[in-house]
């Protein structure tokens, strides 16, 4: 039991340090950085490309990418060993991750030849962003209930309806897009994906203003918009399938949720006096800390127990499947109990005077989203039970019923 | 990243709980709970034969080498077993006290026969519910004779060796006795799990000798180290409770389908599953804390155990509300696992004071080393 890297390990850590090192700025210590706030930054976006340029020449970006692909052909170790490092430089992220995680796979998967060259050398220089079109106001954990419909007419495909929590969709290229294609089979049966540029005519996105003040995601609307038959990813009615591909891709979980963790809270509670003296030294506090303390650690170590697997070459086992699951939720319950702390000053989430630049209060609005986005903890939960722990799947209503028959709510 | 035990001692493992098993050491912990006995003395012999006992200790003292890494997979296995052995007072908390502390002609009058498992051992320290407080120890020992009372010692009643706390040599200090000389009086007293028995032990005069070093510090590591190897059991245990809870998930049907279709049940059982990784994960870090004898002990210690209580005393209540009715049965086996949660999260201080602990260690630690003494920031 060690903790050290393989030969080949050490070897692609210490390129990567260089690489970093000589291209990068360091982050600060104690500068957690807020949910997605740096990517509404002026000029974000051009740095990122930048970055994405730079990261992409050094053969650093498609790193678990096969070769064909323009990828490095390395290991998913390498992945980790490569994001634990730069996790501690301050550069852009949350731009190219969709696209290069889900979007170029599925297309590289079920896509010709010819498709894979075009689209996916510029995706992996940063020049051309992807984001993924599947979630509807009617179709969330319940993906395979959408309706936006795609009718065939001559060698077109005509699309119809709504797309929402589109990341990124405002300044994204092309998209995959699932539909539904035939509403008089069973749910999973009736859908048909295809790939579009953004820039389609017919399509309008919307921001949409979350609790948290900032417009990560979108609102896509399709009026009459037309797609050739040459984009769509495999056959029609395959749909389902070809999402599976897509989601299956997400990327390692190696990032736990941003913004203030262990490290923060007990930071705060080392400077901060309560009524009766130090916080640190008060009882409730303790016990909660102590709580926080054994999950993040337990994460922590969890994951290592993931990476020894990745580098003897393994497949990941199960509880590499916890994480956000853990961390959203703690960081709901740090970011509200630091306010609490700070008493009635606790409300104010001005960065000037609040502790750590008012990241709680920041955490506060933003943190119900991480327990939603990408499978909420209901989903997460289900997941668990029936692909780890192998119970029986709940009885489904609507699996052998054409989807037009389905009973809908009002909402 | 070699996060992991070594394919020997996951064989160990294997060969442990195939072991454990096929000896149905469940049905063993139940006999021992029905007939009011105290252990299983045939079980312990054949873990003694096998070399468990001596896990840890040195070939020296008659031990079997595997050094701490293999005590910790054994003790996996055993919590999930609930065999009905004196082995943790034996191995986690006498034998390690007399590694830690005990001069060469200790070792050697002691720990070769405790491996043999010829000797049962224990550790005294609390003397009831009122000295909590380790200073405050009434126990003592004057020209080598010890007076005083001590409630609840686990294995009491059969234990040959007990190390006791008592005030002594200037302080609270650390003493060897042999139970079977004379000043020395036993009672069973009842517990939350009868299926290990604790003991009450009275001492009027009885011969103590000094195990080196300074007591508080030496009982502070002392049980760092067997919070480690505790928090493996309680992993075990947890993991034994929910495949318990599954199992029946997916054979019991109530409105016409199997209960573990139902979210209230499968959300109950993945949370149940989550806190039984964490808890694995931490004792992991543990174990390599405990194997390297590393400054990171601690810490690693205190949330091993926070972690490991908290998921067996977790896994154990699931698994009764998941049987419903028939988990409150003496017959069925989940009240054994909620007892034995509750015993091994009280056995070295209960939740409170480890969290206490826990932060105790934290602030004494440089903030700058938070994440983690091997230089990866998660």
């Amino acid at each position: 039991m060690d903790f050290e890297d393989t030969p080949q390990e050490s070897h692609f850590r210490a390129e990567v340090r260089k690489f970093l090192s000589a291209n990068a700025e360091p982050r600060k210590p104690g500068t957690a950085e807020g949910y997605r706030s740096s990517q509404s930054a002026p000029g974000a976006l051009e740095r990122a490309k930048a970055w994405q340029a730079k990261k992409s020449a050094a053969g650093f970006a498609g790193i678990t990418w096969p070769k064909e692909w323009g990828g490095r052909g390395g290991t998913p170790i390498e992945q980790v060993i490569y994001n634990q490092e730069e996790a501690q430089y301050a550069v852009p992220r949350g731009f190219f991750e969709i696209g290069l995680g889900m979007c170029i796979p599925t297309l590289a998967t079920w896509g010709t030849p010819a498709q894979r060259e075009r689209f996916a050398p510029p995706a992996l220089r940063g020049e051309e962003i992807w984001c993924q079109l599947f979630s509807e106001p009617a179709a969330g954990s319940d993906l395979a209930g959408l309706r936006t419909r795609a009718e065939k007419q001559g060698d077109e495909w005509i699309v119809n309806g709504q797309k929402i929590w589109t990341s990124g969709a405002h300044y994204s290229d092309f998209g995959i897009l699932v539909t539904r294609s035939d509403p008089a089979v069973p749910k999973h049966k009736g859908l048909t994906f295809f790939f579009l540029s953004m820039k389609s005519p017919g399509i309008e996105i919307r921001p949409i203003k979350q609790i948290s003040g900032h417009s990560h995601f979108n609102e896509v609307f399709f009026s009459d918009v037309r797609i050739p038959d040459s984009q769509r990813l495999g056959p029609v009615g395959a749909g389902w399938q070809v999402s599976l591909t897509t989601l299956m891709n997400e990327r390692l979980a190696v990032g736990d949720a941003p913004g203030p963790d262990f490290r923060e809270i007990f930071d705060l509670v080392r400077r901060l006096e309560l009524e009766d003296g130090p916080a640190i030294k008060n009882a409730a506090v303790r016990e909660r800390l102590a709580q926080w303390y054994v999950r993040t650690q337990g994460l922590k170590y969890t994951k290592f127990r993931t990476m020894t697997r990745l580098s003897r070459g393994e497949t990941p086992g199960p509880e590499a499947s916890i994480g956000k699951l853990v961390s959203a939720s703690k960081l709901q319950e740090i970011a509200t109990f630091g306010m609490d702390l700070m008493g009635m000053a606790g409300i104010m989430a001005d960065e000037a005077v609040m502790p750590a630049n008012a990241l709680f209060q920041q955490a506060l609005l933003y943190s119900p989203a991480l327990r939603i986005a990408g499978g909420s903890d209901e989903i997460l939960r289900n997941i668990i039970a029936e692909r780890v722990l192998g119970l029986p799947a709940d009885v489904r209503v609507d699996k052998d019923v054409p989807f037009k028959e389905l009973p809908t709510g009002k909402r | 990243m070699n996060f992991d035990f070594s394919d020997e001692l996951k064989q160990l493992r294997e060969e442990a709980r195939r072991f454990l098993h096929e000896r149905r050491a469940l049905a063993a912990a139940r006999r021992v709970l029905d007939a009011g006995e105290s252990f299983d003395r045939e079980l312990w012999a054949e873990i003694a034969k096998m070399g468990w006992i001596g896990a840890a200790i040195p070939e020296e003292f008659g031990g079997a080498g595997f050094g701490h890494l293999g005590l910790c997979v054994l003790a996996e296995e055993l919590g999930a077993s609930l065999a009905p052995v004196p082995f943790a007072s034996t191995a986690y908390l006498a034998a390690e006290a007399i590694l830690m502390a005990g001069s060469p002609a200790q070792k050697s009058r002691y720990l070769p026969k405790i491996a043999a498992g010829e000797t049962i051992g224990t550790l005294a320290v609390p003397e009831g519910p009122d000295a909590v407080d380790l200073k405050r120890l009434a126990a003592s020992v004057a020209q080598g004779r010890l007076t005083g009372s001590k409630q609840p010692v686990p294995d009491g009643e059969i234990a040959d060796l007990a190390v006791v706390a008592a005030q002594g040599g200037g302080g609270l200090s650390l003493y060897l006795l042999e139970l079977g000389g004379a000043g020395v009086a036993r009672e069973r007293v009842a517990t939350v799990d009868p299926s290990r028995p604790y003991a009450r032990l009275t001492f009027a005069g009885a011969a103590a000798e000094p195990l080196g070093g300074a007591g508080a510090a030496l009982l502070e590591r002392l049980f760092d180290r067997a919070a480690v190897l505790f928090a493996f059991e309680q992993v075990g245990g947890a993991q034994a409770a929910l495949d318990m809870a599954k199992a029946y998930a997916m054979e019991r049907y109530a409105f016409g389908r199997p209960i573990g279709s139902f979210q209230a049940i499968k959300h109950k059982l993945a949370d149940v599953y989550v806190a039984t990784e964490l808890a694995r994960s931490n004792a992991y870090y543990g174990a390599w804390a405990l194997s390297q004898d590393a400054p990171e002990l601690a810490v690693a210690a205190a949330a091993a155990r926070v972690s490991a209580s908290e998921a067996f005393s977790l896994a154990a209540k699931e698994n009764i509300q998941t049987h419903g009715g028939m988990g409150y049965t003496w017959a069925f086996d989940c009240h054994l696992y909620y007892r034995r949660a509750q015993l091994l999260a009280l056995a070295l201080g209960g939740l409170r004071q480890w969290k206490d602990r826990l932060i105790d260690a934290l602030e004494a630690r440089n903030t700058g080393e938070l994440e983690g003494a091997i230089g990866i920031a998660p």
